[in-house]
């Protein structure tokens, strides 16, 4: 064994500035120039002040925004500790748990009919950060809004189907911040 | 959802496609013929001229393992130390305090043996300097060992006799700058493209659209991400792994991930083809793991396209599928292809929580980990293939009364021995070591019950999970289990860590040095052929014998009863 000792320590080393110093300074400057925001992570701004991450979803609880996604971080949407429930599916509780989120969304949007509520507005997402929501989950939330604000439905509608978007046989999804940024600008 | 079947199909055939001529490329570099990467040659003269290394002159298998032990404590020592400091070392923004020894001894045996089972989150436990010099430079190092590893079988496996199998540093390091360092600054530029993050800057602290306060934690991950799926390694930069939104932003990233993982797996069945210049054999063993795959992932897709029934029975619209734990970019059907893609090649990286898909799928997770061989990890999914492949061998070798002979190679008693050996380890693992968890799980109820995060039949695949991904050397996680503060998991899912790495490995390497060292027998009429369809139903079979059943009964007691507890629930009671 002792004579693989030295190459192997050496070979270590060598490794070392190839893969880890070479390597990350060639994608960092590359991303410098190609990554949005030099690679800090693309921002969305409201009058020049930063209100987000535009990957990063963030917590939506007032009535007059779209809500997003039940969040299993603590506290909710903490961008800086990610993760999901891991609740079983047989899981008596977290069923409870489901069953008590479709109530509140009843309470709270009194208008729309039990078998229209979409699943992934009383699921948590896997990383507690999902920025985005389906369509169906933005259609379900338009009379509360429209009532909350004063707007009428068509306009909301309106904004929302301009925020749908569909990747190439990928699912169609709606990014929440810009929508409720968008929505800020309608008044 | 028929078009995100689609897209799934798309995805497959995607990789197929570039597997092939990786394949063909791979199996150049390997015998040493001219590529369109030669102008990497000075680099690596660079390399073996400060490490005094010889990389003409050949081995014999005892002296490749060797090499490949000692260059691996290496690097176990040095990152175990590196992990264990890192509060005090440079690039660290966030603060972030040292790991203590259990956790430290985890994770660098986690990431060295290419499991990257993570009981820590990246975002609080890990400096952007050990994330990069640690988990990083783990990643490129141990896929580069797998390949090298199976460089030595293909080596083996030529038609002739020698008990030389080439240089193992010379695979190692072409592994490393001619396969997994080009791919990975590919892939970097284009998930940079898409929006990855690529920075040092710590935490942001932002008020948010409503007036809330949060941080948002980034840093280099699009150096990170590349090579935690070109070498199937799996572990996160964040503690959600790829369903963090900077980890893995959109549809496109999800694809492009999703067939980067993969091309490695499938390039080295077809390099074996090129290399052997035998063009039929490829083909036999990439049929046989695509049924078993097929096997796994359409009962899983159809499960999580349908959804939870408990759900269902509450009267919302189920349209979504099972939406627990997963990302409304991805969808269901993409989300349940890849929990079985990164379960057979052992990548272990998740795009939706394992604990909460539906109990069948969490079951064919755990089978495809059990099993270990369709696809699996780059290099060492083949090497154990090979296990069933000369298991199979012998077994149609007695039963049609011929000599068992692979590529001309007789299968004796001492190679069987070995095979055998090898094949029953990962049950043995897995078994003995989920019956210990419960019970000490059982008999301390106070000390350890915080562990499960579900009741019933799911805890207890919580536990089987954890270590099933230990020994597969995966990486993926039921992540309810309580495993990050607890020292019980750390060292002894760091023991089965080793023991599933690195047994195996010689096992296999040994096997293809006996046989390389035999007298060549030129094909004849008598001798059986492995290329034939007839050949890839009996290792089909062989695998479900002993890899698929020695686990029923285990998984019997977990996602099989959950599933039917939740579904027929007026048989039960």
């Amino acid at each position: 064994m002792k004579k693989y000792i030295l190459p192997s320590i050496m070979l270590s080393v060598v490794s070392m500035l190839v893969f880890v110093v070479l390597y990350t300074l060639i994608v960092w400057g590359i991303g410098y120039f190609v990554a949005p925001n030099h690679g800090d992570g693309e921002v969305v701004t409201v009058n020049g002040k930063v209100v987000g991450y535009k990957l990063v979803g963030q917590s939506f609880t007032q009535a007059k925004y779209f809500n997003g996604r039940p969040s299993a971080t603590a506290p909710v949407y903490n961008a800086s500790a990610s993760g999901g429930s891991n609740k079983g599916p047989s899981n008596p509780d977290y069923l409870k748990g489901v069953q008590a989120a479709i109530d509140t969304f009843m309470v709270h949007n009194p208008t729309i009919k039990k078998e229209d509520v979409p699943v992934e507005l009383v699921t948590m997402s896997g990383s507690g950060l999902d920025p985005d929501i389906s369509p169906k989950a933005a259609l379900v939330q338009i009379p509360r809004i429209a009532g909350v604000r004063h707007l009428s439905e068509d306009k909301i509608t309106a904004l929302v189907n301009k925020h749908i978007e569909k990747p190439f046989l990928g699912p169609a999804h709606i990014n929440v911040l810009l929508l409720n940024v968008d929505l800020d600008k309608l008044q | 959802m028929n078009a995100e079947i689609l897209g799934i199909i798309f995805m497959f055939l995607v990789t197929v496609a570039i597997g092939i001529p990786l394949g063909r490329y791979m199996a150049r570099v390997y015998a040493g013929e001219k590529t369109i990467l030669d102008f990497l040659a000075p680099i690596e003269r660079f390399f073996y001229r400060i490490s005094g290394i010889d990389p003409t002159k050949e081995m014999n298998w005892k002296e490749s393992m060797l090499a490949m032990l000692t260059i691996n404590l290496v690097w176990y020592v040095l990152c175990f130390i590196l992990l264990v400091v890192q509060q005090w070392l440079p690039m660290n923004p966030d603060k972030n305090p040292n790991m203590l020894p259990d956790q430290a001894f985890n994770t660098a045996i986690s990431f060295l043996v290419n499991c990257d089972l993570q009981h820590y989150s990246g975002e609080s436990a890990a400096t952007y300097f050990t994330q990069l010099a640690v988990m990083m430079f783990l990643m490129f190092v141990s896929a580069g060992t797998g390949l090298a590893a199976a460089a030595i079988l293909m080596n083996a496996l030529k038609l002739r006799t020698t008990t030389q199998l080439g240089n193992f540093y010379d695979y190692f390091l072409k592994s490393c700058t001619r396969v997994l360092l080009p791919l990975s600054i590919v892939l970097a530029v284009v998930l940079m493209l898409n929006g990855m993050p690529m920075t040092f800057h710590g935490k942001d602290t932002i008020t948010t659209l409503q007036g809330d306060t949060v941080q948002v934690s980034r840093g280099p991950v699009a150096a990170f991400v590349p090579i935690k799926h070109i070498g199937t390694n799996g572990g996160g930069f964040y503690g959600a792994n790829s369903t963090h939104p900077l980890e893995n932003p959109s549809y496109l990233t999800n694809f492009i991930l999703m067939v980067s993982q993969c091309i490695l797996p499938f390039a080295i069945v077809f390099a074996l083809g090129f290399y052997l210049k035998k063009h039929k054999f490829p083909w036999m063993v990439f049929g046989v793991m695509t049924i078993g795959f097929l096997c796994l992932v359409i009962p899983t897709v159809i499960s999580e396209v349908q959804g939870n029934s408990a759900i269902i029975k509450m009267g919302i619209d189920n349209s979504s599928g099972a939406m627990e734990g997963k990302e409304v970019r991805f969808g269901a059907p993409a989300s349940g292809y890849w929990a079985i893609m990164t379960t057979v090649i052992s990548t272990g990286s998740v795009n939706c929580m394992h604990d909460s898909t539906m109990p069948l799928s969490g079951m064919n997770e755990m089978w495809a980990m059990m099993v270990n061989c369709f696809y699996g990890g780059k290099g060492v999914g083949f090497l154990n293939f090979y296990i069933f492949i000369i298991i199979a061998v012998f077994m149609s070798g007695l039963m049609v009364g011929r000599t068992p002979e692979f590529h001309g190679k007789k299968i004796e008693a001492k190679e069987m021995k070995i095979a055998s050996i090898v094949a029953l380890w990962h049950p043995l693992l897995i078994l003995a070591f989920a019956a210990i968890a419960c019970f000490v799980y059982v008999h301390y109820p106070v000390r350890y019950a915080y562990w499960l995060n579900n009741p019933g039949y799911h805890g207890f695949s919580e536990m089987l999970y954890e270590y099933t991904s230990s020994s597969a050397n995966n990486g993926s996680g039921f992540e309810g289990l309580g495993d990050t503060p607890s020292k019980f998991w750390n060292v002894t899912c760091g023991f089965v860590l080793i023991f599933g790495r690195y047994l195996p490995i010689i096992g296999q390497i040994a096997i293809a040095g006996s046989l390389a060292g035999k007298k060549f027998i030129p094909e004849s009429a008598g001798t059986l052929k492995t290329d034939t369809v007839t050949f890839g139903v009996m290792v089909f079979a062989v695998i479900v014998i002993i890899a698929a059943l020695s686990f029923f009964p285990a998984l019997s007691l977990g996602p099989i009863a959950e599933h039917f507890s939740m579904n027929t629930n007026s048989i039960i009671r």
